[in-house]
């Protein structure tokens, strides 16, 4: 449970920005500058703020009324950067070792080994960080800071400075810590898929402001054309449960009142809850439903909005039936010749080999998506 | 002319000893206090602080002989603070070793003061930062990172400091004069040697003995240093 409240200038920019959050995971998203570094930086204690209160489950960190500003080492705040950030004179099990030399023997709620074991980082114990790739360095970083036993965990863009491959594989890690040990998270990222994979709840911020608060599939909804979202970059959060699995071909069916959604390989139990994440490129419109196809997945909606301009492109925002949104892009030739006006019904195409397993999200509110402690799930 | 190096005479030998000792401790009181200095000239906003540049490294452009004279002036028998420190403190330093451990200490500063101050000033903060969010105090901080992360800086400067203690000549002999068992240290003795008529084979043995135990530290300091910075080897 968080509670942030703060306002603080720096230079020309000011930040004033209240949210509220009781999600495993929340999401602070918002494109570079927007404030996200440094409501992290309030919340870490490295920033003070000239007015404002912020409050971890009951921990009042502070409070400027009353005159309390509680230092950074007090605050039991385990932050992850970017940069990683390990000592580079301490081994890898010195840096994991030190945060939780801090938090004393009895403030130690997490086991050293089942951290090791769920980031794989056993085999690295004895190096030094010079010596460790950036996926390597990163994981360390995560059990540092998850092994200070911290009554939250802060993760500033940890996969930003990781290729595609690592990024994958450390997202799965951050998912795998979040169900395994509880420790609350806040996620800053301007990343759609990362957001929505991990997180239940999202606070947008952009311009030292919360512009949108809530869960994942409403924020990334209809018409909110996002901080950091390119035209291209767009992308919509589907929210749908597992219907079964067809064994014969592989594929894994999405329960959706628009129509069922195909995915490639397992996506987990039956009934689960999961986010889909759709870029808006991948999506093909038709305003009859289509015969003869190879696109297994057919959505109905009906035509929320159009937006387009001079350029030869469209989006086309569109309401699926029973709930949830997406947008697609066309191209403004398309949309003119099928006339897409708000309220005509439409048909939404993805191709299944669009869907990969980066858009596969579990729910981390979803009570069905909790695993037992101890990282058992590997 | 023969060089019998290794057979040194008693005097010799003490003149070793002396300097030696002088030059340890010279180095030895100087860490702290330019572990301070280098800290507060790299991290720390002071009025004054100019300034105090300016004191640290006056040594190293004054003519050695005024900052003996300074410190005869200053700390001599008669001079205000020695008479202090000699009637209240029992601490004298006009011509004993101490009082050359002194001079060589204050030549010697600046010297080891700059590469702390580098040192320091090239540790990435944002470290700090991160060791104080896992927990860590302020002192904390300082022992558990920043210490180790400038040990290259401390180890150049202390490096630096003897080896400029082992040669002073100037501001020692000014302060605490040239008296053999007491304050004649290396170059002090070898000075001596030259002045006097038949002196070229003792001035050779103790210049051979200097050049071993410069050879000595700066191959050390070498090896040492190699692997400080191999093990601090930052990523990136």
């Amino acid at each position: 449970m968080i509670r942030f409240n703060a306002a603080v200038a720096l230079g020309a920019f000011r930040l004033d920005a209240a949210f509220e959050s009781d999600a495993r995971v929340v999401a602070l998203f918002g494109r570079s500058g927007a404030g996200k570094s440094v409501t992290i930086a309030l919340i870490a204690g490295v920033l003070r703020p000239e007015r404002g209160t912020i409050a971890i489950s009951g921990h009042v960190l502070v409070d400027t009324e009353k005159g309390i500003f509680l230092p950074k080492h007090a605050r039991r705040i385990g932050v992850v950067y970017q940069d990683a950030r390990l000592f580079p004179h301490l081994t890898v099990r010195q840096n994991l070792m030190f945060g939780r030399w801090f938090a004393g023997r009895a403030e130690q709620t997490i086991d050293f080994d089942a951290v090791v074991d769920t980031l794989g980082i056993g085999h690295l114990l004895a190096r030094r960080p010079g010596r460790l790739s950036g996926g390597e360095r990163q994981r360390v970083a995560i059990g540092r800071a998850l092994l200070s036993s911290p009554r939250l965990l802060l993760m500033d863009e940890p996969l930003a400075a990781l290729d595609d491959e690592r990024r994958r594989e450390v997202l799965s890690l951050i998912e795998r810590l979040r169900d395994a040990f509880g420790v609350p998270i806040v996620y800053v990222s301007h990343d759609v898929d990362e957001v929505a994979r991990l997180a239940s709840r999202v606070v947008v911020i952009d311009d030292g402001r919360v512009v949108a608060v809530g869960a994942v599939d409403e924020v990334f909804g209809p018409s909110q054309v996002h901080a950091g979202e390119t035209r291209f970059g767009r992308s919509s959060v589907l929210t749908g449960r597992i219907a079964g699995m067809h064994a014969g071909y592989g594929l894994t069916e999405i329960e959706h009142p628009g129509g069922a959604i195909w995915l490639a390989g397992p996506a987990g139990a039956v009934g689960r809850e999961v986010h889909l994440v759709v870029r808006a490129t991948d999506i093909t419109l038709a305003t009859a439903r289509p015969q003869n196809i190879s696109v297994r997945t057919v959505l109905a909606g009906t035509v929320g909005q159009v937006e387009k301009d001079d350029g030869p492109l469209a989006a086309v925002t569109i309401a699926l039936k029973g709930h949830g949104h997406l947008v697609a892009m066309t191209t403004r030739m398309a949309a003119d010749e099928l006339s897409l006006k708000p309220g005509d019904p439409v048909f939404a195409l993805i191709k299944t080999v669009a869907l990969d397993e980066r858009s596969i999200a579990s729910s981390g509110a979803s009570p069905r998506a909790e695993q037992p402690p101890g990282g058992s799930q590997r | 002319m023969d060089v019998p190096v290794f057979k040194l005479s008693s005097e010799e030998w003490t003149a070793v000893r002396l300097s030696l000792q002088v030059a340890l401790t010279a180095t030895a009181f100087s860490l702290p206090i330019g572990l301070l200095a280098g800290y507060a000239l790299a991290r720390w906003r002071f009025p004054g602080k100019v300034l105090l540049d300016g004191v640290i490294h006056l040594p190293l452009v004054l003519p050695p002989v005024v900052t003996g004279y300074i410190l005869l002036v200053l700390l001599g028998r008669r001079g205000t603070l020695g008479a202090f420190l000699a009637e209240h403190l029992g601490i004298v330093f006009s011509f004993r070793w101490t009082g050359a451990a002194l001079a060589c200490g204050v030549m010697g500063f600046p010297l080891m003061v700059r590469p702390i101050r580098l040192s320091v000033e090239a540790i990435d903060r944002r470290l700090e930062d991160a060791a104080g969010t896992l927990g860590a105090n302020g002192l904390w901080i300082f022992i558990l990172v920043t210490l180790p992360l400038a040990l290259p800086g401390l180890l150049v400067g202390s490096i630096l400091c003897f080896a400029k203690a082992l040669g002073e000549f100037g501001a020692t002999i000014t302060f605490v004069s040239n008296i053999p068992g007491e304050t004649q240290t290396i170059s002090a003795a070898i000075y001596t040697y030259t002045q006097v008529p038949g002196g070229d084979a003792n001035a050779w043995r103790l210049t051979a003995v200097a050049i071993v135990i410069a050879l000595g530290a700066l191959v050390a300091s070498e090896i040492v240093q190699r692997k400080a910075s191999r093990r601090l080897a930052q990523f990136e």
